[in-house]
């Protein structure tokens, strides 16, 4: 069977590098789901959750910021500034993080540049819960 | 001939102040490690992003990028990098150097550490923004920095930015580098790889321009962050070079105080003899 070779990278670490049977990514114009053999693509991706298909069948979600991923037949590389593991999230700062940024766009008039810089880390902190929170159910 | 007990006081001073100058050249050693290992760490991004890079080559429709465009510089940003605390040898002086021969009227700092902060207060230089920044700063909070002097450029309020910071040459050698960043240079927006002939033809979502749109803000966000990364690794192999040859001085000035404290002792000793001797002949 075909596999594809996964690559996640931020500019602090190599997050994940293995082989993957499958790959989903939170791409700026909807989830992507990516099999061995796509056709070379290359996209924007949201904060959102990377989940990947291992070789072995385990499934395993990532939390990732904003940045971009690279498809090639064989290859799949994801850029981005943050990618979290499901087990390295910390669910309580995550929430603590969503509740600060809800509050800071409820009480205070926000310049624009303040305003999407809240709202950046609003996405962020929501996407770790999100994935933190699927591993229960 | 100095009193024996102030040559012991001193001795012990000096002893004390080496005893901390080997302690924090430990220190920066380990740090300097770990800053050139954060460093090191983000190759395989700037590989992927270089691949990004060579393969919008053929694809991107020719009207300039704003972020490509060059402007005549009016206002120029500097982006000054030093450290936040001293001694680390002549490494801010080298930098704040530099920094006082450029163009007080048309330049514009924006600053991050604490030494070029109050270098340009001092000066009264044009300081827009002061950034504070951890010893091992994520690249979340080097992007603030980033942004920040990216919207300035966007918005046309300064026509290039640049940024001042210590280069890591070796651990005993810092070159302070003023890197022209922005606009991109369009070689450098191009990719430094070779491409591939017949390599992958992309399918961009949703186009070219629109990918290329986004990956160049992540071009200048990066290297700004590499740049500060390189400015942390300098600052402690400064920092571990200094207080080495302080360590080294403060056991020279030990050996010497001692040789001196002998023979003061030696000195005092004679003395002591002569009196005795003398006392007795006088007995006898």
């Amino acid at each position: 069977m075909a596999l594809l070779n996964l690559e996640i990278v931020t500019p602090e670490k190599r997050a994940y590098s293995g082989s993957a049977r499958m790959v989903v990514v939170p791409g700026a114009e909807g989830e992507l789901g990516i099999l061995p053999d796509h056709m070379p693509l290359m996209t924007q991706i949201l904060p959102g959750e990377v989940q990947v298909t291992t070789e072995s069948g385990e499934e395993l979600y990532l939390a990732v910021g904003e940045g971009f991923v690279e498809v090639c037949p064989d290859r799949v590389s994801v850029l981005t500034d943050m990618a979290i593991e499901e087990v390295e999230i910390d669910e309580k700062a995550a929430e603590e993080a969503v509740a600060r940024a809800e509050r800071e766009l409820r009480d205070q008039a926000l310049g624009g540049e303040e305003l999407a810089t809240v709202q950046a880390s609003l996405l962020k902190s929501l996407a770790q819960l999100k994935v933190k929170r699927r591993s229960r159910h | 001939m100095a009193n024996l007990r102030d040559i012991r006081r001193r001795i012990k001073s000096v002893k004390n102040t080496a005893q901390i100058t080997k302690a924090m050249q430990m220190v920066a050693a380990a740090k300097m490690r770990k800053a050139q290992q954060a460093a090191l760490a983000g190759h395989p991004y700037s590989q992927v992003l270089d691949r990004v890079l060579v393969s919008l080559r053929d694809h991107v429709s020719e009207g300039a990028h704003p972020l490509l465009e060059s402007r005549p510089v009016k206002k120029s940003l500097v982006l000054l990098v030093t450290t936040d605390k001293g001694l680390c040898g002549a490494l801010n002086t080298n930098i704040l150097r530099e920094a006082a021969t450029l163009d007080h009227e048309s330049t514009v700092f924006v600053a991050s550490g604490k030494k070029g902060a109050s270098f340009l207060a001092r000066t009264g230089r044009n300081m827009i923004a002061d950034f504070a920044l951890p010893d091992s700063p994520t690249f979340l909070q080097t992007k603030a920095i980033s942004k920040f002097c990216l919207e300035k450029f966007l918005s046309g309020e300064v026509d290039s930015v640049s940024v001042l910071y210590p280069k890591f040459v070796n651990t005993l050698t810092q070159k302070p580098l003023l890197v022209p960043m922005l606009p991109i240079s369009s070689e450098a927006a191009q990719g430094k790889g070779e491409h591939v002939e017949g390599g992958a033809q992309y399918l961009f979502e949703p186009d070219a321009d629109g990918v290329l749109d986004a990956v160049l803000p992540y071009y200048f966000h990066f290297s700004v962050f590499q740049m500060i990364l390189d400015a942390r690794a300098s600052e402690q192999s400064a920092r571990m070079v200094a207080m080495k040859s302080a360590t080294d001085n403060a056991k020279g000035l030990v050996k010497d105080l001692t040789l001196e404290y002998n023979k003061a002792r030696q000195a005092a000793i004679t003395t002591e003899l002569l009196e005795i001797t003398t006392a007795q002949m006088a007995l006898a």
